[in-house]
């Protein structure tokens, strides 16, 4: 069963316990990982994830990361972290190696889902993104963090410089699709849609046996 | 029309008013601070006073309490905003009464990366400790700030980067610095959320800042240094 948003966000998911291998990942990409799993029966992957809350609380990741490793690695033949740099300035690949884990390639998940080859290559750097997660989630992660309920004339300061929101579809969703251009919309901001899939995400899950 | 419990800015004393503004800073009440800032230029304030004592005082207190995780990004910007109202004011008065200036700094977020929130504030503020900042804006390529460094003999250079992708640029415009044999010459701070000092020191800043607070404090230090080596020399 996946769990809810609100979970995932907040508390995150302790792992079943079923798997030789052990996935510490962002709340924000349970459903991917899980949709995955299920699609290819990768029943040697087994799931915990921390609050997904963390996207705006970067500093925390890096010792969430080591404690979850720390606790676990005993039960598990490996354990491979599904965060990117997420905005740890490297400190998190740093304490991947000295921990011995291997962590997913790139700067954030929005450069993975997309590929990291071919998100580099765009050099889109005036774009503000949201996943499928986000965008369930865009007031509690973007629109009320932000204060932009409570101060809506702050929204120029954050987003002027920007030019458009790109939606990063991993799934063939209308509503999430409706909602997302009602983002770009409250953000000021032209809309495109990008289907994804979950890029980078699935070649590196694949490759762990 | 006021409220009984209306605080009427022009019948507080000028400690009473200061200490008020502080509290209007840190509540994001522009228009008060603009009026407070009036007030006080009215009484015979000069405008530098003005400046430290009400609005930098207060947003160093705003600052700390960012820091401390009491206040969040949206409360600084509306207090920044408030301040940057009052500075308007002040800042053509300032430039007339000659207020002393502690030093000059390049500013700008580097290039690829159009994010400029902490920049803005650290701007001001060091705008706020006296320094005179050039603010060459956001994507700034290694020509911009060489170029600009060179043409308004600046003492500080100040890059920003919010992006863990964008932040290793910085190292490419100290290295050109270096290659051109003009790092010496300029003290060079680095900002942004995913820095941090190991990176700062890895990439030859002369410091990391974690804050505009910081920010500022480090250049004054760094300006004074600077300043007690040309005399010793």
């Amino acid at each position: 069963m996946i769990p809810s948003d609100k979970t995932l966000t907040e508390s995150g998911i302790a792992p079943s316990r079923t798997g030789r291998i052990l996935l510490i990942a962002c709340g924000a990409l349970a459903r991917e990982i899980l949709d995955l799993k299920a699609a290819n029966g990768w029943n040697h992957l087994d799931l915990t994830c921390l609050p997904a809350k963390y996207h705006l609380w970067p500093d925390k990741i890096t010792q969430a990361v080591t404690e979850t490793v720390t606790k676990h690695r005993a039960d598990y033949d490996d354990i491979f972290i599904v965060y990117a740099d997420c905005g740890t300035g490297g400190l998190l690949e740093a304490r991947c190696k000295e921990l011995g884990v291997q962590m997913i390639a790139g700067p954030h998940c929005y450069s993975f889902f997309e590929g990291n080859d071919a998100f580099a290559a765009r050099e889109e750097f005036t774009a503000f993104y949201l996943t499928d997660f986000l965008v369930r989630q865009f007031d509690a992660f973007v629109w009320k963090p932000m204060g932009l309920d409570r101060h809506p004339d702050l929204r120029d300061m954050y987003f002027g410089n920007y030019e458009k929101l790109v939606y990063q579809a991993q799934t063939d969703d209308p509503a999430l699709d409706e909602k997302a251009q009602d983002c770009a919309r409250r953000l000021g901001l032209a809309y495109e849609r990008r289907a994804t899939g979950y890029g980078d995400l699935a070649t590196a899950l694949g490759k762990l046996r | 029309m006021a409220d009984e419990d209306d605080i009427i800015l022009s019948e507080l004393d000028d400690d009473e008013l200061v200490l008020q503004m502080h509290d209007d800073l840190y509540d994001g009440l522009k228009e008060e601070i603009e009026e407070g800032v009036r007030i006080l230029l009215d009484r015979g304030w000069a405008p530098y006073d003005v400046l430290t004592k009400a609005l930098v005082a207060g947003m160093t207190i705003v600052g700390a309490d960012f820091r401390d995780g009491i206040l969040f990004v949206p409360e600084v910007l509306l207090a920044a905003n408030a301040m940057k109202a009052g500075m308007a004011i002040l800042k053509p008065l300032l430039a007339e009464t000659g207020a002393p200036k502690v030093g000059k700094m390049v500013i700008g977020t580097v290039k690829g990366d159009i994010h400029d929130i902490g920049k803005n504030l650290v701007g001001m503020m060091m705008e706020g400790a006296g320094f005179e900042v050039v603010d060459l804006g956001i994507n700034n390529p290694v020509e911009k700030y060489i170029e600009a460094l060179e043409r308004e003999d600046a003492d500080i250079l100040g890059m920003s980067a919010l992006l863990t992708t964008t932040m290793p640029y910085m190292k490419v415009v100290i290295d050109t610095m270096k290659e051109k044999g003009m790092r010496e010459d300029f003290i060079v701070l680095v900002g942004g959320a995913p820095l941090n000092e190991e990176f700062g020191k890895a990439i030859g800043a002369d410091a990391y800042c974690r804050d505009a607070a910081v920010a500022v404090q480090t250049a004054k230090d760094f300006m004074s240094r600077k300043h007690n080596k040309l005399s010793a020399g």
